[in-house]
């Protein structure tokens, strides 16, 4: 909300300085977000009087000018102004002045031959308004070489932010009185005409709706001239950023923002009947002043005659009874609308208003006789008139909250502790009643008062936040105890373990479209609002987040690229923190040694799922590999991890083809995802590690050929082995894999490195012979032969 | 052993010299001490002499004997020294051509920022909460005082889903994480100290606005906490987290339905080329003050809608933008490029897995 000093002064009897004022509004909670100061602009711009006007030697359009400034001799200026002619008075701009409406600096130059030391202005290049038919015609008494900004009463403007719970403060009286509380000057409250009604209001007025406008005050006034409202309130609504209309509009926009009153003035010529508060019928329509047609429900309340709707109610006037030049009688409106109720109509129009946003955060319900007898006023004042008595149907809501208010609370919640008497002071200059014990009346338009700690607000914001005290929150003895849970540091480790190993770390959307959402099975959430087709789906999975990462990348000319991203899958049951990553392209740059880098393939996938999982705590040797990795990936080159046969931990493989089309990718990409909630919590158990020292004897390592069926998995031959004498047997590893020649087809040969450990005694011969036998027959029973 | 066998010993310590391999050198020993060498024969004539002549001759065969092996692996260790100096000169590597390299990985800075918050907070007590992003309309509005008329709803540019919530309204995406508050209250009750960082979406897009951004929440609610604890925290935690004592807050009274007082706050920087530095007073000369987070008392109803009695406990919260206090802090200035995943910009802004905050070796992560 935009408002000039010079009318804050109307209710604000100050001497504090533009900044003084800024800060104290600062302080006391109203944001100032931005001062402007209109002489800043017009800087250069004088009261001139021309002298003479003569046609220009060279130009049938231009005028040679000599312009008297007050001082030195005449200025020669050229000029094309029809208006302009001798004895007349303007604003001159000097060389060196900025024209406000296209930023242009003044020269002192030569136009058609004919010196020219500055320009004489319209009212449209010095941005007072859209007039630009000739220049500035200024009063006779206007004092020539006076800073035409000081004469033309610019004033500095503040541009401030009024939180929701202030509506009272949505007019510049109100804000006035906040700052007269915080010791800026004299609260002057708007002076109230005393308006003789002098006929019996002619048109009856009354609300059906007692809920959605519980009040409606009305008067008429016959026989007004609608013209152009007077200079100095257009001044002020310019300032304000309100574009004058005409005298009876001005008037209303100008209480709505001088006292954060809304009204509404119909044109009594297009009313016919009793003019009716009711709640509007289901389908009923309207055209509103926006020119825009709107229909309404049986939710909404309306202002409406035998003839049809002429008002959304508090939100928007109808456009057939909006008054006009030719405007003789016009009926004023004042009425109380019920808060939520034009919030719900106004969502449900989706009409943003001034007189909504305040009749929605609720207007001052003791102020419909007063703003009635002010928009009077300033209507008879600039249109002339005689006006009725005013009509007054049903009782606004002005039951007065009285709070039992302790002004010990102010120490114990704002924790600074302030006087009791400037307690008192600062509560009644508020407008705040405060009886002898504390019980504390407030004023009707105080809608945001609701208990003592809104009073504990009041209070602290008018002493002044900076008061309060930094006090140190107790602290528990001795060294701060962990606090972080097993998921927080599963989470950590997960990440930082990922970033230590190349990957690095990504975070996309978590809404993407609805073809991206399919391509992956589908998402649970589908937004009703998404901003954007392409975030509208609550991703199922993190992979089309990094696979859109990846192209994006690639477009960018990346060759080889390693993304991991930690966070939320949202499904059907919830939202499962997972981490996935992707490895796009090749697996580095080219070295002068192994020249081209391959490409990932899926064991790079399963590498780096093995190394987090074991980085987060998961038994991964107990880790089973299985298949049916899901769509996503390359049906042959996927596989799960699995503890047990239905616990999948993890999935890993190359992204299918089709998948990579879908997203554009033309570079093999290999993936993986873990479940972080499927990743068993190791319990606790102390520091200690259990007990171990390092056997005395050394290991001993045999190696075994195996011809298996190609289609065994070596894995399984791997866990036989391994399982063949537990006792003995500490590690086996595959170290060659080979079919071709010298195997027979439909085989292939498995070459397992087994490690022994012998315990308190070396083996023997026969030991070894043993257990030999024992890793054979393990892995006969897969079908697996010793080669010779 | 006659003055020939002098000779011939002369003969092969001149061949010694001359020969250049180990081979030919092997070849010499043979014939000399072998066990057909005339050394080793000459050795055995030891045994057919009398004692006396033994005692002459013994030292002088031993005598040559010694010269020639002496000899022998002198040259055979003269050779080895140049064979191993030839074989060295023959393996000298460029070692200006570059090693292998391993990847660089690092952790986002909205990541890095959440576990340096974690680590501040959890000096001061607080545990870390989590909630879900989507949230029943009565966590995210109702039970933070906002029915459902208030404007305030309005201003948050809310995401809904076609569900029904639980608990009436509709599911939507939390618009803040305020809801965690409740949810924690609910859970834990009171007295309870707790940050709760995570993702929060509104429908606002721009340079400075995203439609998925971060967020921290702080509750602190005891029996006798006041504005003046907020402030300390609000001070203690930005000093801690910037990493210096020049920090300037200013607290603005605001509103919030959630709270009561409610307090906005600014914290005073200074214009560096362009770009916004932490410190001093905003209204010092070419210092300016940013609006940086909200926060206030709890307002009643909240913690009556969490279940507790507001007459014994009361409390501060207060919530902050991570993405934005990772942008004062290190410096990035375009918010969008955060969720692009641009390895270029992750290599950069990123930080290394070792860069573990910890209050021993700061917080911040150094540039």
């Amino acid at each position: 909300m935009k408002f000039s000093l010079e009318w804050l002064k109307d209710y604000l009897d100050t001497d504090a300085s533009v900044a003084e004022i800024s800060a104290a509004l600062n302080a006391i909670g109203i944001e100032v977000e931005g001062i402007e100061d209109p002489a800043d602009k017009l800087a250069g711009f004088r009261v001139a009087e021309v002298l003479t006007a003569a046609p220009h030697p060279d130009a049938d359009k231009l005028q040679v000018l000599t312009v008297s400034t007050g001082e030195g001799d005449p200025l020669t200026v050229v000029c094309g102004a029809p208006n302009a002619r001798a004895g007349i008075k303007g604003v001159l701009g000097l060389p060196g002045a900025v024209v406000p409406a296209n930023g242009m600096q003044l020269r002192k130059s030569a136009i058609r031959g004919v010196e020219s030391n500055g320009m004489m202005c319209s009212v449209r290049e010095l941005e007072l308004g859209d007039a630009h038919e000739g220049i500035i015609e200024l009063p006779a008494d206007a004092p020539v070489g006076a800073d035409f900004a000081a004469y033309n009463g610019a004033s500095p403007v503040f541009d401030v932010a009024i939180t929701p719970n202030r509506p009272d403060c949505m007019g510049v009286m109100g804000i006035a009185r906040d700052l007269a509380a915080a010791g800026l000057g004299t609260f002057k409250p708007a002076e109230v005409p005393q308006i003789a009604g002098e006929e019996a209001c002619a048109v009856e007025v009354r609300t059906d709706d007692a809920e959605g406008c519980p009040a409606f005050y009305a008067r008429t006034v016959r026989g007004v001239s609608n013209g152009a409202s007077p200079e100095w309130m257009q001044r002020r609504l310019l300032a304000a950023g309100q574009r004058p209309i005409s005298a009876l509009v001005d008037a209303t926009n100008y209480l709505m923002l001088a006292c954060g009153r809304p009204a509404h003035v119909y044109d009594m010529a297009k009313l016919t009947g009793p003019v009716v508060a009711r709640r509007a019928r289901d389908g009923e329509q309207v055209e509103a002043l926006n020119e825009k047609t709107y229909t309404l429900d049986e939710s909404m309340t309306v202002i409406a005659d035998q003839a049809g709707v002429h008002d959304i109610g508090g939100i928007m006037g109808g456009e057939d009874s909006s008054v006009q030049p030719e405007t003789t009688d016009v009926l004023l409106e004042i009425a109380y609308f019920n808060p939520e109720s034009i919030g719900v109509t106004g969502r449900k129009l989706g009409l943003a208003t001034d007189a909504r946003t305040r009749f929605e955060r609720g207007v001052d319900p003791a102020f419909l006789d007063d703003g009635l007898a002010i928009l009077t006023g300033l209507i008879l004042e600039a249109c002339g008139g005689t006006p009725s008595e005013v009509m007054r149907a049903g009782q606004p809501p002005v039951e007065a909250k009285v709070i039992a208010f302790d002004p010990a609370l102010t120490a114990r919640l704002g924790g600074v502790e302030v006087a009791k008497a400037e307690q008192r002071r600062i509560l009644e200059s508020l407008d705040f009643k405060v009886d002898d014990d504390w019980q504390v009346t407030c004023p009707p338009r105080r809608h945001d008062i609701e208990g003592p700690a809104d009073l504990v607000e009041e209070v602290v914001r008018i002493h002044g936040l900076d008061k309060v005290a930094s006090v140190a929150l107790p602290r528990a003895e001795g060294v701060a105890k962990p606090t972080a849970t097993p998921a927080q540091k599963l989470e950590r480790r997960l990440r930082r373990a990922a970033a230590a190993r190349g990957l690095n770390e990504a975070i996309t959307w978590s809404f993407i479209s609805e073809r991206e959402a399919d391509l992956v099975g589908g998402g649970r959430w589908v937004l009703d609002n998404p901003i954007s087709e392409d975030l509208k789906v609550m991703r199922p999975s993190l992979l089309p987040g990094l696979l859109s990462a990846a192209r994006r990348n690639l477009d960018r000319g990346a060759n080889s690229l390693q993304l991991f991203e930690i966070g939320r899958r949202y499904l059907e049951d919830g939202e499962h923190p997972s981490l996935a990553f992707v490895l796009v392209g090749a697996k580095g740059a080219r070295d002068w040694r192994s020249g081209k880098p391959k490409p990932f393939d899926a064991f790079d996938a399963k590498a780096v799922v093995m190394d987090l999982l074991e980085a987060a705590g998961a038994p991964v040797a107990n880790l089973m590999v299985m298949g049916e990795a899901g769509d996503v990936y390359h049906p042959g080159q996927s596989a799960t991890l699995r503890l047990g046969p239905k616990n999948v931990i993890a999935s890993f493989g190359a992204v299918h083809p089709s998948l990579l089309k879908a997203f554009d990718i033309d570079v093999p990409v290999v993936a993986g995802g873990i479940h972080l909630y499927a990743i068993p919590q190791r319990k606790s158990s102390g520091f200690a590690r259990s007990a171990y020292a390092p056997p005395a004897l050394q290991a001993v390592s045999r190696d075994f050929a195996f011809l298996v069926d190609a289609a065994l998995p070596a894995g399984d031959l791997l866990r036989a082995v391994r399982g063949a004498d537990k006792a003995s047997i500490v590690d086996a590893r595959i170290f060659d894999v080979f079919a071709g020649q010298g195997v027979p087809v439909g085989k292939k040969s498995v070459a397992v490195e087994v490690t022994l450990q012998p315990g308190e005694a070396s083996f023997k011969d026969a030991d070894l012979k043993a257990i030999s036998d024992k890793v054979v027959a393990a892995a006969a029973k897969l079908g697996a032969e010793l080669r010779g | 052993m006659s003055t020939q066998h002098e000779q011939q010993a002369e003969a092969t310590l001149t061949r010694l010299e001359t020969v250049q391999s180990a081979t030919e050198v092997e070849a010499i020993r043979v014939e000399a001490l072998g066990k057909a060498g005339w050394i080793s024969a000459l050795m055995k004539t030891l045994g057919g002499m009398s004692p006396d002549e033994r005692q002459v001759q013994a030292p002088r065969i031993q005598a040559l004997r010694a010269r020639v092996a002496d000899a022998i692996e002198a040259k055979k260790a003269a050779l080895e020294a140049a064979e191993l100096e030839a074989r060295l000169a023959s393996e000298t590597l460029d070692l200006t051509l570059p090693a292998p390299t391993t990847p660089k990985g690092s952790v986002h800075p909205v990541s890095q920022v959440m576990d340096e918050l974690a680590e501040i907070f959890a000096d001061l007590g607080f545990a870390v909460a989590t909630g879900p992003e989507i949230e029943d309309d009565w966590y995210n509005f109702t039970a933070l005082n906002m029915p459902e008329s208030h404007p305030a709803r309005a201003m948050h540019d809310t995401f809904y889903f076609p569900d029904t919530a639980p608990k009436g309204g509709r599911m939507l995406l939390r618009t803040h994480t305020s809801p965690v508050q409740i949810r924690s209250m609910v859970e834990q009750g009171a007295p309870i100290r707790i940050i709760a960082p995570g993702r929060v979406y509104r429908s606002d897009s721009d340079a400075t606005h995203t439609p998925m951004f971060h967020q921290i929440e702080g509750l602190v609610i005891d029996r006798d906490i006041h504005l003046g604890h907020l402030k300390w925290t609000l001070e203690t935690f930005l000093k801690a987290f910037f990493e210096t004592d020049d920090i300037v807050l200013r607290l603005r009274p605001s509103y919030f339905p959630f709270t009561e007082p409610s307090v906005e706050v600014d914290v005073g920087f200074r214009w560096d080329n362009g770009k916004r530095v932490l410190g001093g007073s905003g209204d010092a000369e070419g210092h300016g003050w940013m609006e940086l987070l909200g926060s206030g008392m709890v307002n009643r109803r909240v913690i009556e809608y969490a279940g507790l009695d507001p007459d014994e406990w009361q409390g501060f919260a207060f919530g902050v933008g991570v993405d934005r206090l990772a942008m004062l802090k290190y410096g990035m200035d375009d918010l969008r490029a955060f969720f692009d995943g641009d390895g270029r910009w992750l290599a950069h802004y990123g930080f290394s897995g070792l860069d573990q905050p910890t209050l021993s070796a700061g917080i911040g992560a150094g540039a």
